[in-house]
């Protein structure tokens, strides 16, 4: 079913968890919510679930205002995190908790409910765990049924809560395949919330990128990759190294920068934020050059060093190693950025900086 | 440093606190003498009586009546605390009011206070002038010198076992259970039937049986409110201070070891069913 979000707010005392959300998402896709915690993306979740209520704002979902509507009354097959299966009911009955609740009037038979659950074990592949208590599971496992057990009741909106959050990444990456699986079966609209932006991408049709209670950007992996909205959006997606620069002509320009490579932007002229992934910075030794290099670590594959610029600039550059030029601390070099995008006006460092992307890349791949 | 003595030394870094031996020692030692060895000595005395004696005093009419009254009685308050202490329990751990920390500190107070004092404030209470009795006794229900009123102080000195039972494991109740259930459609009362009681049944169980065996060995506060007469309101623990006080050591000691022998079946089917209610906690758990 499709669902309408217009103007959504929602405080938390002197917070404003929520400010003015609006987004609209089409019957049978599948959307993530990405942001870093505190952006409010748990709170839409929940607000939508009749979990939560907002202080102001619209929700319709296939017609209906749900906003007039209790919980119980939605059909949200929502997934915690932490999976919150009933622990002392067994697989089957926790799947078929939701058809059991039902009122007398409309709950299926016995033998129809017990048909339905053995359907969807088999759906999910997991008929072999039927008799199990969640305690006897593994968390992937877990998650699956909860999983079955959202999707028992044919949910209006299936709505995940960082389903993957609390597992390893291997069995992440496992069940991100397996949920794009079933949803492409399902056919359930399907919004989750994440902070991890790799999984968001792979997993979701579309991206809603959230950040202190609004919405950044919405649009493809490849799109939000490619074109971040806003400063915040290229933080989040670990264009961390900021370059304060002037705007010429179209081009960027700064003390020991080659922005050679980068094209010319329909920008006014004055003074520009470069925003720069560390991996997307090519080093040219030179006597000239105004960057000093200040530390050097290597993670094994990759080299990582920290330079110091003009005006106590900072920059982080990562490249591999075999390919590294000889280097060494207190080396000036010239930083040629290959790609990288400009937003107008200074850096402001006062804003706190989200997750580090490149960090979780490298936990990853040293699993 | 040798190879081999190296896992030795290890083993012994792993404790954290020192003197394992003393302590377990001390401990053992004092659970022996304070509690087993009384325990077997009135094992002893019974056993010398010898069965068809132990029978006959057992069966008496008199013993019968008091252990029959003990039990009603005891049941009764047991019923009533089971209720209201999962109540109870809830209001405090659900529940964010004024005055809740007081509410929470007065639940102790019938542990705090002496039985004897429970005992004489709740006979003054329900007696035909006291506050409640002078409401109560024209309705034509009496309280005092009646099976009531021994379940009255029996439910009164065992409450907070129910309470102090249920809340700590209610307060761990992680609410994303009853979330869940209430996304699948789980209206209020189908959720505490089908998820919160039988998550607080194990500890609930526990406070029961406590609840129960306290108040077969309760004494003090119901001597002054139920009268003490004998084949009506004279309880088991009552008669055997009266058998102890005519020199009848082996009357005293048949009643004792009956009111053992009840609370110690009692703790073993509680924990049966405890296990069973928490089978589901897996190997794992």
């Amino acid at each position: 079913m499709s669902l309408t979000v217009q103007n959504l707010t929602r405080r938390f005392g002197q917070t404003e968890v929520l400010r003015g959300i609006d987004l609209e998402v089409k019957s049978g896709e599948l959307v993530a919510l990405l942001g870093p915690s505190g952006s409010g993306k748990t709170t839409l979740l929940k607000i939508i679930a009749g979990l939560d209520w907002p202080d102001a704002g619209r929700l319709v979902v296939g017609g209906e205002d749900w906003l007039d509507k209790k919980a119980q009354e939605r059909r949200t097959g929502f997934v915690f995190q932490h999976y919150a299966l009933f622990p002392h009911m067994k697989v089957r009955d926790n799947i078929a908790f939701g058809l059991t609740v039902m009122d007398r009037a409309h709950r299926p038979a016995p033998a129809t409910i017990a048909k339905k659950v053995e359907e969807l074990l088999h759906f999910l592949q997991i008929p072999h765990l039927a008799d199990r208590y969640p305690a006897e599971l593994s968390g992937g496992q877990r998650q699956r049924v909860a999983l079955g057990r959202a999707l028992a009741i044919d949910p209006a909106v299936l709505l995940l809560d960082e389903p993957f959050g609390a597992l390893d990444a291997q069995v992440r990456r496992d069940l991100r395949r397996w949920l794009r699986e079933v949803h492409d079966k399902a056919g359930t609209t399907t919004i989750f919330v994440t902070h991890d932006q790799e999984e968001a991408f792979e997993l979701a049709d579309r991206v809603v990128v959230m950040g202190a209670g609004l919405i950044e950007q919405i649009g493809s992996a490849d799109q939000i990759y490619d074109h971040p909205a806003s400063p915040f959006v290229a933080r989040f997606l670990g264009l961390t190294v900021e370059i304060p620069v002037t705007m010429r002509a179209g081009r960027a320009e700064a003390a020991g920068l080659d922005t050679s490579a980068l094209p010319r932007r329909a920008m006014a002229d004055g003074p520009a934020t470069l925003f720069l992934r560390p991996a997307d910075i090519t080093l040219l030794p030179s006597p000239e050059g105004a960057f000093r290099v200040t530390e050097i670590a290597t993670t094994g594959a990759l080299l990582r060093l920290r330079m110091e610029g003009p005006a106590d600039c900072q920059a982080e550059a990562e490249l591999p190693r075999r390919a590294a030029p000889a280097l060494s601390l207190g080396q000036t070099v010239t930083l040629r950025p290959e790609v990288g995008h400009i937003f107008p006006g200074s850096p402001t460092p006062a804003q706190p900086a989200p997750a580090p992307a490149p960090v979780s890349l490298i936990k990853e791949s040293s699993r | 440093m040798t190879s081999a003595s190296l896992p030795a030394s290890a083993k012994r870094s792993k404790r954290v606190l020192p003197g394992f031996g003393l302590t377990m020692g001390v401990t053992l030692t004092y659970l022996g003498v304070i509690v087993l060895l009384p325990v077997i000595a009135l094992v002893l005395k019974g056993a010398e009586i010898g069965p068809a004696r132990f029978w006959a005093i057992a069966t008496a009419p008199r013993t019968l009546a008091a252990l029959q009254l003990t039990l009603t009685a005891a049941a009764m308050a047991t019923v009533f605390n089971a209720i209201y202490g999962v109540l109870m329990a809830w209001v405090l751990v659900r529940y964010n009011f004024p005055g809740r920390r007081l509410l929470d500190a007065l639940v102790d107070i019938p542990f705090a206070l002496p039985t004897a004092v429970a005992g004489l404030a709740l006979s003054a209470l329900f007696a035909a002038n006291g506050w409640y009795g002078a409401i109560l006794e024209p309705m034509g229900i009496q309280v005092v010198f009646t099976i009531w009123g021994v379940a009255a102080a029996m439910a009164f000195t065992s409450i907070p076992f129910v309470i102090r039972t249920v809340q700590p494991v209610l307060e761990d109740l992680d609410p994303q259970y009853e979330e869940a259930a209430r996304t699948l459609g789980a209206h209020p009362f189908t959720i505490f039937r089908r998820v919160v009681f039988p998550a607080i049944f194990p500890a609930l169980l526990v406070g029961i049986t406590l609840s129960f065996a306290r108040s077969l060995g309760e004494f003090g506060a119901v001597i002054f409110i139920a009268g003490n007469l004998p084949f009506k309101t004279e309880i088991a623990s009552l008669l055997a201070v009266i058998r102890l006080e005519e020199y009848d050591y082996n009357g005293a000691a048949v009643i004792a070891l009956t009111l053992l022998i009840i609370a110690l079946v009692l703790l073993a089917i509680s924990n049966i069913l405890q296990a069973r209610a928490l089978r589901y906690r897996g190997k794992t758990g």
